[in-house]
């Protein structure tokens, strides 16, 4: 069932039924909201719907035969467009493999996103044009990379110079699993005593694959901040304007000099851990119905109706450019067509191989006869 | 212009899924991202979403059928005119309403599964060594002649047939186009037909003999009536036969054994063959429970609730757990220990439309009688719409298995597997019976328990039904037990 307690202590701006909550604790973090607007908040929604179509459309196009696999953000969108909200242009990202949300803030064309779940490619973007790393299977080997990155960022010379402009950090996004790997402790160890500007980003969203977080951590994720000297926070994951909040105090710290940080997003992933997972066979109904009604874009969307900053015009364009974006994506996800099998064999030497040339050579010869077979067949039909 | 969805690998490497249910019919309009068929993998039932919009022409494979992914499993015309607003899925979001596949390959060729690999080719070419990479180009289209076939469609065996049959191995099957056209009007796939012609090709006369052998007959004993001449498709009355082939001769049906039929087999072989089973019965007087029914019926708090025997035998047995803990427990054979459970996940074996599911009530040790019936309902309700979900059925501990409710007096059931005991819950009759010293009319049942030998002795077996037999001669025994 929910776990209400492990909800006590999170630090929330805007509670479930989408009002505004005013407390002593969150004071700092509301004062670091204080500047967005209206347009602001729009520019949330928006970015939060459209990562959710995405996502939809997305598992129904691995429903159709035209992608490998499909890992949902669903029920994540707060944490992910919040916090990816909070970053200047120069800031690094380096997601895990469900971040759509980030990488969709962050300008990554969709269906490049797609490539790498349709086998198409193993990357699917250059990460300089945007600074987002691609996508990352290998659980937890992005958080060692992020502090690599970060301790180098330093070494550039781009942390506490006081240049808004210049000053760069470098967030990387795991998940509850994740955090059993040796990799996040070696990276936390390394960040902390570099003072690397890292924000460790955790989202937990309750479920590694079939695993409860009761099985990965007997203390709420953040207390573990504190065993590394990293300044550690615990937010509600859905809850876009404290995510943003958080990831800001971050970012500050980190562009200053004033090392990494560690936040814990407590969400919940709604969907299933892929394509191929069926939660059904582990969870309850009742506990997916206690978060169906805690979903992070129903709680934006209160606000901006409570503050009358809801428009209808303005959310039937949001809507029409969800459909759009989903038109958009089943279409181009096709015209992918198959994936390249040639290219298997390019980059495995870096220079000619005996070997590799000749089941490239193979390969090639068998997909020609395969071809001629089939118009044998036409033919003689 | 129409389009074939081709069955795609829904899981990671899965190769065929069986078709649950279709939810939509020849002659629907669909919209793109509207569900339309459940199928069933070995890893769960997804709902697949239409890619194309349009009208359906076909469904080319039958609910119940397993099918090898990549094999063609419907065909929608994408007629722009015929396709107006659909109810979206609320699984998949709001479908676009406008066909806006109509640029998009006509060959259906999917992308994931395994496609074509070695049956597109002939043997007109021997591959160099080994196995061919699975590549291969994938369910090339059928030529325009054949569409719209609701017949297994023979311009679909160059992918790999769904029976796996030696015709189909060897790649295309020869027939003349005559022949090819009977094959469709009589339904029959060319793949099947042995052939007897030159090269190997199918032959009319191989096709007819095929077709005649395969007819349904009714046979003396058969329940359809011989002397009605229309009466000659047992399927209708005779569900379980569907998706069986008839033997040459009339006289035997095949059905090939799956989902829960074939869950069942392995469960109770497994149990069978693993835990020594002993099996103890009981008679007992339940006149007393028959009262307390009838008295917590009249009861207000119980208005909205069936108070049922089985009910009051579930608190019975819960109450001689309680007592005897040992006997909730599962033997675990691989760690060479026994598995104490300090909760009660109470399973009631449920015939179901779909074959015998044995849901579980959780923690069914922390319900009182009144929330234990809720729980009952619930777990029947959801049984018989066949909803019953994995979770639901895993983790028992004890099972009740109601076989009074066909009239029967008693059995030896099989324990599900991992509990260690399972109690079978006869018919309850007014029989003769000495009561204070004489031959009164009561209210008598059977109560048989089979046990797992390995960890329960007959001892502990026999004071645990004993005790569920108190309960029931006298249900004030559990003010004493509670």
């Amino acid at each position: 069932m929910a776990p209400v307690a492990d909800e006590q202590g999170l630090l929330q701006i805007l509670d479930p039924s989408g009002a505004l909550v005013e407390t002593p604790e969150n004071a700092a973090y509301r004062a670091r909201i204080a500047h967005l607007g209206a347009d602001d908040r729009r520019a949330m929604y928006r970015d939060m719907v459209l990562t959710r179509r995405f996502d939809d459309e997305a598992t129904a196009l691995q429903r159709q035969g035209e992608l490998a696999l499909f890992a949902q953000a669903r029920g994540q969108e707060a944490a992910q467009v919040g916090s990816a909200h909070a970053l200047a242009p120069q800031d690094y990202v380096f997601p895990s493999y469900r971040e759509h949300g980030v990488l969709h803030v962050r300008g990554v064309d969709p269906i490049d996103r797609l490539r790498l779940f349709r086998g198409q490619d193993h990357g699917g973007w250059d990460p300089a044009e945007h600074n987002a790393q691609l996508y990352t299977l290998v659980l937890g080997s992005q958080v060692l990379h992020a502090t690599g990155y970060a301790m180098g960022v330093q070494r550039d010379g781009l942390v506490g110079t006081g240049d808004p402009d210049k000053d760069t950090a470098v967030v990387v996004y795991f998940g509850d699993g994740t955090t059993s790997q040796g990799d996040v402790h070696e990276a936390m160890v390394f960040a902390s005593v570099n003072d690397a500007p890292t924000v460790f980003f955790l989202q937990n969203n309750q479920w590694a694959i079939s695993e409860p977080t009761a099985r990965q951590a007997k203390v709420p994720f953040a207390a573990r901040g504190a065993g590394y000297g990293i300044p550690s926070v615990r937010v509600d994951g859905n809850d876009v304007l404290a995510c943003y909040a958080v990831t800001l105090e971050a970012l500050e710290r980190a562009h200053a000099g004033g090392g990494p940080t560690f936040i814990e997003a407590f969400t919940y992933r709604m969907g299933a851990h892929t394509t191929s997972d069926d939660p059904t066979r582990y969870r309850t109904r009742e506990e997916e119905e206690y978060w169906r009604r805690r979903d992070p874009i129903d709680r934006l969307a209160a606000l901006l109706t409570a503050s009358g900053e809801w428009d209808e015009a303005w959310a039937a364009g949001v809507a029409a450019d969800a459909e759009a974006l989903a038109a958009r994506i089943r279409t181009q996800t096709r015209e992918l067509g198959a994936p390249p099998t040639a290219a298997m064999f390019e980059h495995v030497y870096a220079t000619p191989h005996a070997t590799v040339a000749e089941e490239a050579a193979w390969q090639a010869e068998y997909e020609n006869a395969a071809a001629d077979n089939a118009a044998y067949e036409e033919a003689t039909r | 212009m129409s389009q074939r969805f081709p069955l795609p690998d829904v899981g990671e490497g899965l190769t065929e899924a069986e078709i649950v249910e279709w939810r939509v019919a020849v002659g629907d309009t669909v919209a793109v991202n509207q569900v339309l068929v459940e199928i069933e993998t070995a890893k769960s039932l997804v709902e697949l979403p239409s890619p194309f919009a349009g009208t359906v022409v076909a469904l080319l494979v039958a609910e119940g059928d397993t099918v090898d992914v990549g094999t063609p499993i419907i065909e929608v015309s994408s007629d722009a005119a015929a396709a107006p607003v659909v109810e979206p899925s609320p699984v998949v979001e709001p479908a676009e309403t406008a066909p806006v596949e109509t640029a998009s390959s006509d060959s259906g060729s999917v992308l994931v599964g395994y496609g074509t690999a070695d049956a597109g080719a002939t043997g007109r070419r021997r591959r160099r060594r080994g196995t061919p990479p699975a590549a291969a180009p994938v369910a090339e289209p059928a030529p325009p002649g054949e569409r719209g076939a609701t017949a297994p469609d023979p311009g679909a065996i160059s992918v790999p047939a769904a029976n796996g049959n030696g015709a189909a191995a060897q790649g295309r099957v020869l027939a003349k186009p005559p022949v090819r056209k009977l094959a469709k009007e009589l339904g029959v796939d060319l793949a099947s037909v042995t052939p007897t012609g030159p090269g190997g090709i199918v032959t009319r006369e191989d096709l007819v003999a095929h077709a005649e052998a395969a007819k349904a007959r009714t046979l003396g004993n058969y329940p359809a009536d011989p002397s009605d001449p229309s009466d000659d498709a047992p399927d209708a009355d005779q569900p379980w036969l569907a998706t069986g082939s008839v033997s040459p001769d009339g006289r035997r049906t095949r059905v090939p054994v799956k989902s829960v039929r074939k869950r069942t087999a392995e469960a109770m072989v497994a149990s069978a063959f693993s835990a020594p089973h002993v099996t103890v019965f009981h008679t007992v007087d339940v006149t007393k429970t028959m009262k307390l029914i009838a008295a917590l019926k009249a009861d207000r708090e119980f208005s909205d609730v069936r108070v049922t025997p089985l009910l009051i035998a579930m608190k019975a047995v819960l109450l001689a757990i309680n007592r005897h803990p040992e006997i909730n427990a599962s033997w675990d054979d691989a760690a060479q220990e026994i598995v104490y459970k300090h909760y009660v996940n109470l399973g009631i074996a449920a015939a179901t439309p779909r074959g015998l599911v044995v849901p579980n009530i959780k923690d069914a040790h922390r319900l009182d009688l009144l929330h234990l019936a809720r729980a009952l309902a619930d777990l029947t309700a959801t049984a018989r719409a066949g909803r019953t979900t994995p979770a639901a059925m895993s983790d028992g501990t004890f099972t009740i298995t109601n076989v009074g409710v066909f009239g029967i007096d008693t059995g030896t059931p099989i324990l599900n597997p991992g509990e260690a005991g399972i109690l079978a819950f006869g018919v309850i009759r007014e029989t003769p019976w000495v009561h204070h010293g004489k031959i009164k009319p009561r209210w008598v049942t059977n109560l048989s328990l089979s046990f797992d030998h390995r960890l329960v002795d007959g001892e502990l077996g026999s004071r645990f039904l004993a005790d569920v037999a108190r309960v029931l001669e006298d249900p004030a025994r559990a003010l004493a037990w509670a």
